[in-house]
């Protein structure tokens, strides 16, 4: 008796040791990987930096023309996927009559979020570069971005529009109001926080991509307005990061660039819980 | 006595079960009836008939006519914000939207089109007036319905519906989410709206209807079996099935 007892306690402490090793060597793994990322970039970070294009002649580098390819595609893509997402998923969710064909398009959009972003960047490069005749420039990539993030947006508006209750709909209708205008007056305002968080989650996903834009969006590193950065080869900040590290051997330069999407994430990400958390509690 | 609506020849089918059989109705104005009956028996699916809230049913068929002030409410022609204007509906658990009490009660009328601030602070006092809640809820107007009490939010829907002024106000089980004092409070407060607008309830409560309603009428099975006077359906019922449920003998 004594000994079963004895043996319990020893396997629980043993379990309970390895969790405790687990979590700590996970913590550490992420502290060291953020503490050396800072500590090879952050010395590299100067106003010159950030404020500046490369320039072959005077022999500088500066990030400027990426930071403003990324604000750009996330533009472009943000301002096409939203109202087409979000759009799908209202049809979806409410209008939609034929549950199978509903099911079947939610199958689609899932198989879809899974598949690399690399394959999108084939695609994306095959039908708007090649058949559609697009340069390499914003516009393709965020195009690409489009098709890429549109079942993120799809499924997470659909989520959050089916945690609205029924109840709401029923009250509205009951009062005479019409679909569209029950939809635009009590179902949106109360899904707001998910689509919001879903959107910011997609910028997020936007900022860190650079497989699907490495064919599209292209290499250019140089500073262009925004109606012609659509047309030319435009680098965005992680397509940067590759250019440098890979074939101008400018580690540092890299590190720098991964230093400033951390804090991009970061902020991100914080953005995403606090609207998120906000809009929920009116 | 008048008669506001009537059913005639009512059958309802959801997908290829039959809901309703050839009810026929005079629902008289300025009373309350109270529909009764077991589970499943076709009471709510009828209460929903009469302002086509089983539009949005999937499969659903109706056959036979609805009237409303001689109009066959299931005419094409017929428009069901101008139904729905006239023929209101509480839910059988209070259902506020999550915005302002003041929003809550003009929503109503902002879909009818009125957008005048001075126009809507008259409906929304007068409504919350109506509804028994306006000493309650004055000095919070502006502040989310969803904060009050389960009894206030019923009675705050109540409001909502009589903004729009309809003639008509269909109540499902509109107690049986409520506490006993809240449930007195909205009888008491049906009793006084009956004076203005017609009511037809239905309810699992027997006691409810009979201390309410001036009409009942007793469903089972998808078929009225039985329907008149409330105190006669209470004191001596015709058929023998009225009499069994209503003296608990199934339900």
């Amino acid at each position: 008796m004594k000994e079963l007892a004895l043996r319990r306690k020893v396997y629980d402490r043993t379990l309970k040791g390895l969790m405790y090793f687990c979590t700590a060597l996970t913590c550490a793994l992420l502290v060291f990987l953020i503490g050396y990322i800072f500590y090879r970039g952050a010395g590299t970070i100067s106003w010159e930096l950030l404020t500046s294009q490369s320039s072959y002649i005077n022999d500088t580098i500066g990030i400027l023309p990426n930071i403003l390819n990324t604000l750009y595609i996330i533009f472009i893509a943000m301002i096409i996927v939203l109202p087409l997402g979000v759009g799908a998923a209202i049809y979806l969710t409410e209008y939609a009559k034929n549950r199978k064909v509903v099911a079947l398009i939610e199958f689609a959009t899932e198989i879809l979020t899974g598949i690399p972003s690399i394959i999108f960047g084939l695609v994306g490069m095959l039908f708007f570069i090649q058949f559609v005749g697009l340069k390499q420039g914003i516009l393709a990539g965020g195009l690409t971005l489009v098709m890429m993030i549109l079942p993120t947006i799809v499924r997470t508006t659909q989520e959050s529009l089916k945690t609205v209750p029924q109840s709401y709909r029923e009250g509205a209708l009951g009062l005479g109001a019409g679909k569209w205008h029950m939809i635009r007056t009590v179902v949106l305002p109360n899904a707001i926080d998910g689509i919001v968080t879903g959107c910011i989650l997609s910028i997020g996903r936007i900022v860190g991509e650079s497989a699907a834009l490495l064919f599209t969006a292209g290499f250019g590193l140089v500073l262009n307005g925004f109606v012609q950065s659509l047309q030319s080869s435009s680098a965005t900040l992680t397509v940067a990061l590759y250019v440098y590290a890979n074939e101008r051997g400018e580690t540092s330069v890299a590190f720098a660039i991964a230093t400033i999407l951390m804090i991009l994430t970061l902020i991100i990400n914080l953005a995403a819980n606090l609207t998120g958390r906000k809009l929920k509690r009116k | 006595m008048s008669t506001i609506m009537s059913a005639q020849g009512l059958n309802l089918w959801y997908s290829n079960n039959q809901a309703l059989y050839d009810v026929n109705m005079e629902l008289p104005k300025n009373q309350i009836t109270a529909l009764i009956g077991p589970s499943g028996c076709g009471k709510s699916t009828f209460l929903k008939t009469l302002n086509r809230m089983n539009d949005l049913v999937e499969g659903i068929r109706i056959e036979g006519k609805i009237l409303y002030d001689g109009q066959d409410i299931y005419d094409p022609q017929v428009d069901t914000t101008w139904l729905r204007k006239e023929v209101g509906m509480v839910f059988q658990k209070p259902n506020p939207f999550p915005m302002s009490v003041y929003d809550n009660i003009a929503y109503g009328p902002k879909l009818q089109g009125i957008r005048s601030k001075v126009r809507l602070d008259e409906i929304v006092e007068k409504s919350l007036r109506g509804a028994a809640i306006w000493d309650e809820v004055k000095d919070r107007l502006n502040k989310s319905a969803l904060g009050l009490s389960g009894g206030q939010q019923q009675r705050l829907c109540i409001a909502r519906a009589l903004a729009v002024e309809p003639k008509v106000l269909l109540m499902d089980e509109p107690t049986s989410a409520l506490d006993p004092i809240s449930t007195s409070k909205i009888e008491e407060l049906a009793t006084e709206l009956k004076k203005d607008y017609t009511i037809i309830m239905v309810t699992h409560n027997m006691q409810q209807a009979a201390r309410i309603s001036d009409r009942t009428a007793f469903f089972l099975l998808g078929k009225m079996i039985e329907y008149g006077e409330t105190e006669q359906i209470f004191s001596m019922p015709k058929d023998k099935r009225t009499e069994d449920y209503i003296t608990g003998r199934f339900g």
